[in-house]
């Protein structure tokens, strides 16, 4: 249909038409909190210059549109929007003002990257918010840095390119993409369904107050019992 | 004539093995009079007196599995790049501590288990000591002759919180090294002798080269030889001191009623070992405890979240972590109150409850051997201060655990602490006040019991049209042991006049002595038990009541 020297233009079309639909979805289910053009209102925060990345981490988590009513923090919950409206409100929301991109499937794609690597750059990096392995902690006054078991690859790429709410951003200038591959590996291998305990039940990755609950319980609390019922089992005694 | 008849007969056909055996030793080690004096040994028979064996046994089957360990572990903190068999880790810098640790681990047959049984073990040993030295204080079993024992066996708790906590820093990992920066902390935190107490303990600037040879050298040796030491001094003195019991008809202060030592109490002390050794080896075979290869290798510059000590270091954190990040500067230095006055408390809630059985004998005067134990409601106060002590340390443990609460039950963390902070001085008044009223409730239902028996649950009509509960009376022996307990009669104040009617000055001391005697055996504190006269006026009148 189109001549070669069309379709630089007809992509720019349609790079428009994507934006006017972006912009459609937007003013339904967010301008009412970011203000009509994005520029932010009392309700939420400028969207100008967060970039595509941001929007694709926020609604494909769910955190956008946020509940009216908040607590400590914007919670994580079911995703509303089609991946295609997705990108309808990023390609929007990234013409108000240039930022990172959504990142491409062999930007975050952990294959053949060095977990150890990755365990060293989280426990750097990521632990003090989120543990060890990334089981999730308190931060104060209620907000948390969230569990990261089962969270996409493509996500955990996000967050680090644009640090949502409390947690601050980790840009390619102060971690390489292959320095988030590495963590993606690692998260992979130690906090999802393929994780392997060598030891048994993992009682929730907590560490010691989980296992010392667990010790009260199960195991003194066993001990007791046995103690109980040795206990009532006396021997008669003998005439002698 | 018998004599040289049996000779003869041993000449004839010889003795058992067992027995010449036996001989032999007897000659040489008199085990006959030894057994003899011994072996009818009486114990009596109760399940919290088997709680000292737990203690025992997880306290051999941490020994033997430690031996086991200590044939791997290599305690240096040299730098080695990782190559075994646990890929996440592969080619980490790590200590030699750390990665002997993983190699035990993954490479060593049986490894994993042994180290699962050894900290589960020390886990259950401590909330075995913990339990048993309640069971101690509550049913007054602390009292004399048993003051020296109770001390023994109080020393070997902190001994064990402490070897646990330098074994638990073993490893070198991420977790262990946190709470290693932490203790170094608290020692920082001491005025004056702080900072040299830390250099000599590090042998420099923390971390340094040395701590884990160190900490190795007192988990292994200096701490669990001094245990050892006290666990045979505290058998030899329970076994001395024949063990205690429970009121009841034929038991005495004078006597002790149970069974003999040979051959069923140490039947059932020997099956009973086994069973703990299997329910803890149950426990370490499927629960999964400090994986450090999740953990990671230590380093000064890293630290996680959610990183707590094992359960009996859980209060001192707890302590740090509700306590004001209050400091003062003086004279160019800081003292930093926030982390001090922790420390010091910590030892103080210990030595509470330590020392609680001299001011109890204080407070009573009271000077005899006790070889009946107590009933906890027929001794309030001593049973509501140590249900306030266990209160305290609770909230200390939940302190410690503030930011798992937070995330788990969605509060917020601040919420939290200024809950922790509000019950660590709330929590033992309320529970000391609590434990009381239940005490008295309970002593009064003892009361009704003794003297209008026991509720049957059998409805009469009467003639008249009112119904009643059938009462039915108590056994004697349950009326006996109900009214076994001894009450005493508060502490006077001597007279105030001698005998020359020259008033003499009263002590301050003993004006304090009457108050707590007072509060101690106070009429608010007992409930006058049942007297005969009492029992038959009711009994002699109607059935009923
Ligand atoms: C109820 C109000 C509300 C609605 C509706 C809402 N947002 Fe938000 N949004 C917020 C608030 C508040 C924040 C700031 C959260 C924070 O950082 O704590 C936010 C943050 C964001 C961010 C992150 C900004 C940054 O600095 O990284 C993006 C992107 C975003 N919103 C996109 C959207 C999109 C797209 C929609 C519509 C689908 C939407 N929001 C709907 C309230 C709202
Ligand atoms: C200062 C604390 C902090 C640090 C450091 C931090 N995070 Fe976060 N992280 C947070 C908080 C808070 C959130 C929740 C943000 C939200 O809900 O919008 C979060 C959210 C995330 C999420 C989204 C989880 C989900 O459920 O969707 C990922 C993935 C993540 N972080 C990864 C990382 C990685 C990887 C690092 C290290 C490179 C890191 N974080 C460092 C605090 C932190
Ligand atoms: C290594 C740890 C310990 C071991 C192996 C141990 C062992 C025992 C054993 C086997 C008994 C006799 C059975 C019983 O009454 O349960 C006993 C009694 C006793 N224990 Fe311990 N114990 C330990 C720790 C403690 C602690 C922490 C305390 C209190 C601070 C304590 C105080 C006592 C007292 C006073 C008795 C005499 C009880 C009586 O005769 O009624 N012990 N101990």
């Amino acid at each position: 249909m189109f001549a070669p020297a069309d379709k630089a233009q007809a992509e720019e079309s349609a790079q428009s038409l994507t934006i006017e639909e972006g912009k459609k979805l937007y003013t339904v289910g967010c301008a009412s909190c970011h203000g009509t053009d994005g520029q932010g209102t009392s309700d939420g925060p400028s969207l100008v210059g967060v970039g595509a990345a941001a929007v694709d981490f926020q609604v494909s988590t769910g955190r956008m549109p946020a509940a009216t009513s908040q607590g400590a923090q914007v919670p994580k919950k079911k995703n509303i929007y089609s991946q295609a409206e997705i990108d309808q409100l990023a390609a929007f929301i990234a013409s108000l003002g240039a930022g990172p991109n959504v990142p491409t499937k062999d930007q975050y794609d952990p294959e053949g990257a060095d977990i150890a690597k990755g365990g060293e750059l989280f426990r750097n990096n990521c632990a003090q918010c989120h543990n060890f392995t990334g089981k999730g902690g308190a931060l104060t006054k209620g907000k948390y840095a969230p569990s990261l078991e089962g969270v996409e690859p493509k996500h955990i790429y996000e967050a680090m390119l644009t640090g949502p709410q409390n947690m601050p951003s980790f840009p390619d200038t102060t971690m390489s993409e292959q320095n988030k591959k590495d963590i993606i590996a690692y998260l992979h291998a130690v906090n999802s369904d393929e994780t392997e305990n060598p030891g048994g039940l993992e009682l929730g990755g907590l560490g010691p107050v989980s296992e010392g609950l667990f010790a009260w319980i199960f195991g003194l609390g066993a001990l007791i019992a046995v103690a109980i019922w040795v206990a009532a089992r006396t021997a008669k005694a003998r005439k002698s | 004539m018998s004599t040289s008849e049996t000779t003869e007969s041993r000449s004839r056909g010889k003795a058992p093995a067992g027995e010449r055996v036996a001989d032999w030793a007897d000659g040489r080690l008199g085990i006959y009079s030894l057994a003899k004096a011994n072996m009818r040994k009486i114990f009596p028979d109760h399940w919290s007196f088997m709680l000292g064996e737990v203690c025992l046994y997880s306290f051999i089957i941490i020994i033997l599995t430690g031996v086991y360990l200590t044939l791997f572990f290599h305690p240096s903190m040299n730098e080695v790049e990782y190559h075994g068999s646990y890929v996440p880790l592969q080619g980490q810098l790590m200590s030699e501590a750390f990665s002997s640790t993983l190699h035990i681990s993954f490479d060593v047959r049986g490894g994993l288990l042994i180290r699962q049984i050894h900290h589960w073990a020390a886990l259950i040993f401590l909330a075995g000591m913990f339990v048993h030295m309640m069971r101690v204080f509550f049913t007054g079993a602390f009292r004399k002759p048993r003051e020296i024992n109770w001390l023994f066996g109080f020393l070997l708790f902190v001994l064990g919180m402490f070897t646990g906590f330098t074994g638990y820093s073993l490893p070198d990992d991420l977790l262990s090294g946190t709470g290693v920066r932490f203790t170094e902390g608290a020692i920082l935190s001491m005025p004056i002798v702080g900072t040299y107490i830390s250099f000599f303990l590090f042998g420099g600037e923390f971390p340094g080269v040395d701590f884990v040879a160190r900490f190795y050298s007192i988990h292994i040796l200096l701490l669990p030889g001094i245990m050892l030491g006290l666990v045979v001094a505290h058998l030899i003195l329970v076994f001395y001191h024949k063990h205690t019991q429970f009121a009841g008809p034929g038991k005495t202060n004078k006597n002790v009623v149970g069974m003999p030592l040979l051959p069923v109490y140490m039947a059932k002390a020997g099956g009973f070992f086994f069973l703990v050794f299997g329910v803890i080896a149950v426990i370490a075979a499927i629960a999964q405890i400090n994986p450090v290869w999740a953990i990671g290798p230590y380093r000064p510059d890293m630290v996680s979240t959610g990183a707590q000590p094992d359960w009996y270091m859980g209060f001192a954190e707890g302590l740090v972590r509700y306590m004001p990040g209050w400091e003062i500067n003086l004279w160019g230095h800081t003292l930093v109150l926030g982390v001090f006055i922790p420390l010091v408390l910590f030892g103080v809630v210990l030595a509470a409850i330590a020392v609680y059985p001299f001011i109890e004998s204080w407070v009573t005067g009271d000077k005899r051997e006790h070889h009946i134990l107590d009933r906890p409601r027929n001794a309030p106060t001593r049973t509501a201060f140590g249900v306030a002590w266990i209160t305290v340390y609770m909230v200390g443990l939940v302190g410690g655990g503030n930011d798992l609460w937070a995330t788990h039950f969605h509060l917020s963390i601040n919420a939290v602490t200024w809950f922790v902070r509000i019950s660590f001085f709330a929590g033992p008044v309320l529970a000391f006040i609590i434990t009381k009223r239940i005490c008295l409730g309970l002593q009064r239902r003892d009361k009704d019991k003794v003297l209008h028996g026991r509720e049957s649950g059998i409805i009469k009509r009467l003639p008249h049209g009112e119904f009643i509960e059938i009462h039915e009376p108590l056994s004697q022996d349950a009326m006996y042991t109900l009214t076994a307990h001894e009450q005493y009669k508060p502490a006077e104040i001597g007279p105030t006049v001698d005998e020359n009617g020259v008033e003499r000055k009263v002590k301050a001391s003993e004006k304090l002595r009457a108050k707590l005697s007072k509060s101690y055996y106070g009429p608010d504190s007992q409930i006058p038990k049942p007297t005969v006269d009492e029992y038959k006026e009711i009994t002699s009148g109607h059935g009923h009541h």
